[in-house]
């Protein structure tokens, strides 16, 4: 049993938990992932590790309520515990030595991603520029700790509640266009955002990262649900990713196959409402 | 004199149209009657032929004997003094290849039932007294088990029985690897397994779940932390696709993937979250154990038509006879000398049918089998809205990648030395599928006992 420490309700979607993982602590890096099971009846969800303090013991997961394992997740509170809590997966982000200067961009909740990059890679030295987009100014997360963590920050709203009115495209392009050299940009958000993002840095040859999400059970190279087509070749986005090189991505693929289960998930959502 | 029924005595089984649709167990077992009848067929020979065609070497002659007599606890003593899972091994093993393949009473008429007499001294122990096992007393060594099925489980026990201090490491929430993830519950009931497994803690093992090792914990801060040796039964990995068009489409999974959600995840329960694709028309494409699982899996699920997919003839197929005649009974469709060339989707991306082309055998190939060839200009389109790929699997990597001086071949399987069970790095032994690449349970089981008795071995002369 892995006890819930801290928990902070982000916005009205998104909660924060700090969770008590000594060993998974010990071994993360930015880019890993966990997969929970909150209680026997629970899916495997895969989650990324959005922190983790090795001292104290704990990682951090921010996430979105969008089915009902997460909605599970976060009915929890402190002094709660996850059933299992398996990790740290995947590879780590790899940030060759030779880059300088990184833009960092998140989408949504994908910023809580996007964060432990922005500063694991600020601490090692490196300019960050964060460039960090969310629908509306009620769900703006993580402001304060981005501005701590980059060299600039920019905050866009697609309806202009908050900072600037636009995608992270328009002001990625800006950037790009006033002069400013970035030797990679690490994109994480919703799929749409990470394609437009590939196909904005690809013109200037921008080696872009994504972190990618799909369907998985086991996080270990067993199942094969999370393979997704990078390159024309099949990956494993558990024991080969979860991050690629965003300009080989198939992502309308990845698209379509994260819908698999919808319609499923959606009658579970309205039988269980049903029931209460 | 022996009893000289030229059949075994039948096996009780349930309805083919009810069973297909619920996942109660399809065999239901020998009654102690019919269990005494079927030992009495057993000749008792001297040589044993059945001994050599068993991986962990049970003693069969004298188990049977002692069924015979109606001493079943005797039975399983015998059994258990070789095999610590039983109930699990009466079951899934393939006998016809094993240790019933080898019996004198085959050559004319049918072997003698072992596997059902060995399921029904398991069963019958399980059911009627079983024994607490006492934890023998420790000789203060400690060996480290990656990955808890059955060549982790059989390593384990073995080395428990003796005194050793096991501590299983599990990725998953649960002991027991494919027996709960892949084999399905009416072939395999996980209570049984789960039986099986309380019965190694009795033995003293330790089992460490939802832990990745060269994850959470590499193999070399095991053995810092004390571990005198290792054992790595990490199992199947990667499952393999065709490399044909279409295999991304929305309804085509891994046979991993979806007996997964079945078995492990309980998707078929409505009480869990899991939820499994519904389909009502399932091409599984393959001839294995695994595919079989998966098709009659797919029945239960409410499909309306199953398919099996095969490039060979039925002869080929290596699947266990009982699995492919249990799939027939239950409706599975058998498309055999057919091969998927692509798989065909809608508007939506997703499945709509399957363009398959005939085949022919030729001359036998390396594996000694006939090779498929594809008759020309034979192509038509199968009416599916799921395609199960079950066509095997390459080993996990993550051992492997995260183990210095471990080494492995070009297939990623890891390299041991056949007498010992020995890696290329010292105090590390392997076995399972991720040694051999995807297998049966007791060759796994084999391994795992053989790694036991090196490391014993190992570890004494240090």
């Amino acid at each position: 049993m892995f006890p819930i420490i801290e928990k902070t309700v982000l916005n009205q979607d998104v909660v924060k938990i700090k969770v008590s993982a000594p060993l998974i602590a010990k071994k993360a890096f930015p880019g890993q992932f966990i997969i929970f099971r909150v209680d026997e009846y629970g899916e495997r969800v895969p989650l990324t590790i959005a922190d983790y303090d090795r001292e104290e013991g704990n990682i951090t997961l921010i996430f979105q309520l969008v089915g009902n394992s997460t909605r599970k997740l976060a009915s929890l509170n402190v002094g709660d515990a996850i059933l299992d809590l398996v990790g740290p997966l995947g590879v780590p982000t790899e940030v060759p030595d030779d880059v300088k200067s990184v833009c960092v961009i998140g989408g949504g909740v994908g910023c809580a991603i996007a964060y432990p990059q922005a500063k694991h890679l600020f601490n090692e030295g490196i300019e960050v520029d964060v460039i960090a987009g969310f629908r509306n100014k009620d769900i703006v997360i993580l402001e304060d700790e981005f501005k701590a963590a980059s060299t600039n920050f920019y905050i866009c709203t697609d309806d202009g509640s908050y900072g600037i009115k636009g995608l992270v495209t328009a002001v990625l392009q800006e950037k790009i266009d006033s002069g400013k050299k970035y030797d990679m940009v690490i994109a994480i958000g919703p799929i749409p955002m990470m394609k437009f993002v590939c196909k904005t840095t690809e013109p200037y040859g921008i080696k872009t990262i994504v972190s990618l999400n799909p369907i998985m059970i086991d996080g270990t190279g067993m199942c094969g649900g999370c393979r997704v087509t990078v390159g024309g070749e099949i990956k494993y986005a558990c024991v080969d990713g979860p991050d690629f090189d965003g300009h080989k991505v198939d992502f309308n693929e990845l698209m379509r196959r994260n819908g698999t289960y919808r319609e499923q998930e959606h009658e579970c959502r309205m039988m269980k409402q049903a029931v209460k | 004199m022996a009893n000289m029924a030229m059949e075994k005595v039948p096996m009780p089984e349930r309805d083919p149209k009810e069973r297909a649709k619920c996942f109660e167990e399809v065999s239901t077992g020998y009654t102690a009657a019919m269990a005494q009848e079927e030992a009495t067929r057993c000749l008792g020979c001297k040589n044993m032929p059945c001994v050599n065609g068993c991986p962990v070497g049970v003693k069969i002659p004298d188990f049977i004997v002692k069924i015979a007599s109606g001493d079943f606890e005797g039975a399983y003593d015998t059994i258990t003094m070789t095999n610590s899972l039983p109930a699990i091994c009466g079951r899934v093993c393939p006998q016809e290849s094993q240790c019933e393949g080898k019996c004198i009473r085959g050559i004319k008429g049918e072997p003698v039932g072992i596997g059902r007499l060995e399921r029904f001294a398991a069963d019958y122990m399980r059911t009627n007294g079983k024994k607490k096992v006492d934890a023998p007393a420790k000789n203060g060594h400690k060996v480290a088990i990656v990955g808890g099925g059955p060549a982790g489980l059989t390593c384990a026990g073995d080395l428990a029985k003796i005194g050793y201090d096991v501590t299983i490491f599990e990725a998953f929430q649960v002991a027991g690897g494919v027996l709960m993830y892949g084999i399905p519950e009416f072939r395999l009931p996980k209570q049984i397994v789960q039986e099986e497994i309380s019965n190694l803690k009795d033995l003293g093992v330790n089992i460490k779940t939802d832990m990745v090792i060269g994850k959470v914990l590499s193999i070399d801060e095991l053995m810092e932390d004390g571990f005198e040796a290792v054992f790595v039964g990490s199992g199947a990995g990667l499952p393999r696709f065709m490399n044909i068009p279409g295999e991304a489409l929305v309804g085509v999974c891994s046979a991993n993937e979806y007996l997964t959600r079945i078995n492990l995840m309980k998707g078929y329960l409505d009480e869990y979250d899991t939820p499994v694709i519904r389909s009502k028309s399932v091409a599984v494409v393959g001839g294995g154990n695994v595919a079989m699982d998966a098709a009659r899996s797919a029945l239960r699920m409410g499909a309306e038509h199953v398919y099996i997919v095969y490039r060979r003839s039925e002869a080929e197929m290596p699947a266990r006879v009982e699995e492919v005649h249990h799939a027939k009974q239950e409706g599975v469709e058998f498309l055999n000398l057919n091969n998927p060339v692509e798989i065909i989707g809608d508007e939506n991306g997703r499945v709509c049918g399957m363009k398959c082309i005939r085949m022919e055998l030729g001359e036998p190939d390396e594996s000694g089998r006939r090779r498929p060839i594809a008759i020309p200009d034979s192509e038509y389109v199968l009416d599916v809205d799921t395609v199960i790929m079950s066509i095997g699997t390459s080993p996990n990597p993550l051992i492997r990648s995260t183990t210095s001086g471990l080494e492995a071949n070009r297939r990623g399987c890891l390299v041991v030395n056949e007498d010992t069970m020995a890696t290329t790095k010292d105090g590390v032994y392997a076995g399972g599928d991720a040694v051999t690449g995807a297998a049966t349970v007791i060759l796994a089981m084999g391994a795992g006992k053989k790694a036991a008795a090196s490391i014993d071995e190992y570890i004494k002369s240090k």
